[in-house]
């Protein structure tokens, strides 16, 4: 099931990773917005699972959380609507985010075999550290679905073996200390980051936190496998609701179209 | 269910070397964080062994909080409820009256603690979460007394509710930011307390205000509270020379319910902590997470939370603020389920009866979170022979509720 993700990440370009809320507006709306992630380009899709208490969330994300379950969304939506992009988009790879409470609720091993049949591919658990591995991980690789783990700038070269321990899919580097949608990392601490990454694992390192504009998603294409892309999308949601398809679409395309070529740009 | 568990030889080695009590407790935080909390740990260890940290935190506790609190025989008060019982019952009822401590709360033994620990790490910024905003004057008032620079989220529901003690922040030179996201109350301060934290590391240190969050805050929380009860202890045992046959205490987060409890856990004494059940059990307008909730995983750590069934945290409510909070520190899971203590839940109104009742027999205002033990007292005190003796925790005193109080009382102030 995780070949979906292995083949996700082309060796001659950067791969983007594109992030929305499940059920934002509503849960009525989100698959006609993933669809529009794809057709702009998106390499692999994460899907957001709401929470009331997103605390490693900024203003944008924590917005889209709570629109979402003012909306009604459960936890057998965000299955649904899982389960319907699998059949219309059969190749993409689609991870759920989210949070440790809502995950684990009925068990680690119900939430585990629901992403199975739904097709999830993988699964982003911002709150479970390597240290808490045995309350999700375990469940997630019985079921062939990879454990994505989180590296960020304050995860020592000490740490870092440690953290990689049982992961799977892609390493999700966290450029910034701090929460989604703020400020971004300068280049090049990004660059020494993805170097350090790359002598560790042999994991896709993706980079995110912070990026929005094409020329930020390219001088990162440039240096990472792929480039996570999740606050600036949230915000065309909360700006246009349930019409956000065609705007997530054309800024997407602007995004994928940025990465396509910058590693020629660079070369050039 | 909760009987299966084998007995251990002490009930006071938790936790374990991962910071888990029994399935409870954890260090479910972001991994940015995470480094920040395994160091956190460290220089707990090394504080724990060094006799400069200990002999610097009892010489505060001495001469800046006015330690140690009185134990106090509520003599009218312990008549008062023998006049409704047979004649042969009624508990005697002994205070460890915390509510005399600088500040007014039990909250200062803990932040006198940590802002020792955050200047051992070479922390230059302190922030902290608050509700009735008794934490947060206690952490502005520890932050002045070290110079140190201060920031307080509270839910803005609370800054509303709370003016004095906002304003006493305010004079103590904190910055309090009110936080609009959620229903803006407790967890959604701490959420902030949270984000702020992991956008912070290098410089920060959060001082946690109960014994939850990640580990190693519920066992350093407890430790630096479980001076009450190394105090009631001794007290007891120089008083009358025994041991309390109950104890009783208020439970928002834990903190001084633990404070109290922990140094009596391997002793033959029973314990009972006692939740905030708002508008009643039956619905869901209450704060009694141990009661009325189901385990899962908040703010760090494993815990009983309310919530429904999609994992989704519902919104607590208690007349207290701060009881006012949908989880409860991990080690009273833990003790909950080895049945080691046993929980009760008090109604706001029931807890408004307890408040006045202290004020009339004792002279005696507390504050609405003891109020709520108090008014388990008044429950079981009657139904135990004459030679008992309860002992209650009076961890706070009422100042800051009697507008709340006034209030609910249709009073005009
Ligand atoms: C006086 C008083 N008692 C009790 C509490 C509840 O906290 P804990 O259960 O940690 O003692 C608070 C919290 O603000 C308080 O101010």
């Amino acid at each position: 099931m995780t070949t979906r993700l292995s083949s996700a990440f082309p060796a001659d370009r950067a791969a983007l990773v594109c992030f929305v809320t499940a059920g934002d507006p509503d849960a009525a709306s989100t698959p006609a917005i993933l669809d529009a992630l794809v057709e702009g380009g998106a390499d692999v899709i994460e899907l957001g699972m709401p929470f009331t208490d997103p605390m490693a969330d900024g203003p944008a994300i924590q917005a889209a959380n709570l629109r979402s379950l003012a909306a009604g969304t459960k936890t057998a939506d965000i299955l649904q609507i899982a389960t319907g992009f699998r059949r219309r988009h059969p190749d993409v790879p689609l991870v759920l985010m989210g949070y440790a409470n809502p995950m684990t609720r009925r068990g680690p091993e119900w939430f585990a075999d629901a992403c199975a049949q739904a097709g999830v591919d993988g699964v982003i658990c911002v709150d479970i550290p390597v240290e808490e591995d045995a309350s999700l991980g375990p469940a997630l690789r019985a079921k062939g679905i990879a454990p994505i783990r989180l590296a960020t700038p304050t995860t020592d070269a000490a740490r870092l073996p440690a953290v990689l321990e049982g992961a799977g899919g892609f390493l999700y580097y966290v450029s910034v200390a701090g929460i989604t949608g703020k400020q971004q990392a300068v280049q090049a601490s990004i660059e020494e980051a993805v170097a350090r990454l790359k002598a560790s694992t042999d994991l896709p390192i993706a980079v995110g936190f912070g990026v929005r504009t094409p020329e930020q998603a390219a001088a990162i294409g440039r240096v990472a496998d792929g480039v996570v892309v999740g606050s600036a999308i949230v915000e065309i949601v909360s700006e246009y609701g349930a019409d956000a398809a065609g705007p997530v679409r054309d800024y997407v395309r602007t995004l994928a179209d940025a990465i396509a070529t910058a590693r020629q740009t660079a070369a050039a | 269910m909760t009987n299966a568990a084998p007995k251990p030889n002490s009930y006071r080695n938790q936790p374990d070397a991962q910071g888990h009590f029994g399935p409870f407790g954890g260090r479910y935080v972001a991994e940015t964080l995470m480094p920040l909390v395994l160091d956190l740990e460290k220089h707990y260890r090394a504080a724990q062994a060094d006799p400069a940290f200990k002999a610097q935190f009892d010489d505060l506790l001495e001469h800046y909080v006015g330690r140690p609190s009185p134990l106090y025989y509520a003599e009218r008060l312990t008549e008062e409820l023998r006049m409704g019982a047979a004649p042969d019952k009624g508990a005697q009822i002994w205070f460890k009256r915390d509510e005399l401590n600088h500040t007014g709360a039990h909250k200062i033994n803990n932040c006198i603690g940590q802002i020792l620990l955050a200047m051992r790490m070479g922390k230059t910024r302190i922030i902290a979460e608050t509700g009735a905003g008794q934490h947060g004057v206690a952490t502005a008032t520890v932050c002045a007394r070290f110079g140190l620079p201060c920031v307080i989220y509270m839910g803005a529901t609370d800054v509303a509710r709370q003016q004095p003690n906002v304003f006493r922040m305010k004079l103590l030179g904190a910055e309090v930011i009110p936080v609009t996201s959620g229903a803006a109350t407790l967890k959604d301060a701490m959420n902030e307390g949270l984000r702020d934290w992991v956008a912070n590391v290098h410089d920060t240190f959060y001082i946690i205000g109960t014994a939850a969050g990640p580990h190693p805050y519920p066992e350093l929380v407890r430790d630096f509270q479980s001076v009450i009860g190394k105090e009631a202890r001794a007290q007891m045992l120089s008083r009358i020379n025994r041991l309390p046959d109950l104890l009783v205490a208020a439970i928002g987060g834990g903190s001084n319910a633990l404070g109290l409890f922990h140094p009596f856990l391997d002793d033959d004494v029973k314990m009972l902590g006692v939740e905030a059940a708002g508008y009643g059990l039956d619905g869901n307008e209450h704060a009694a997470s141990l009661l009325g909730g189901f385990p899962g995983i908040l703010h760090g750590n494993k815990t009983y939370l309310l919530q429904d069934e999609d994992g989704q945290i519902t919104e607590g409510h208690s007349i207290s603020a701060g009881l006012d909070y949908p989880g409860i520190g991990p080690e009273h899971a833990w003790l909950k389920d080895m049945g080691r203590v046993e929980y009760t839940a008090i109604t706001d109104d029931e807890a408004l009866e307890g408040f006045q009742l202290l004020c009339r027999t004792e002279g005696i205002i507390p504050a609405l979170e003891p109020a709520h033990a108090i008014a388990a007292v008044t429950k079981v005190a009657p139904t135990m022979d004459r030679d008992r003796i309860i002992l209650a925790n009076l961890c706070g005193r009422g100042d800051k509720d009697i507008f709340t109080v006034a209030e609910k009382l249709g009073v005009e102030m």
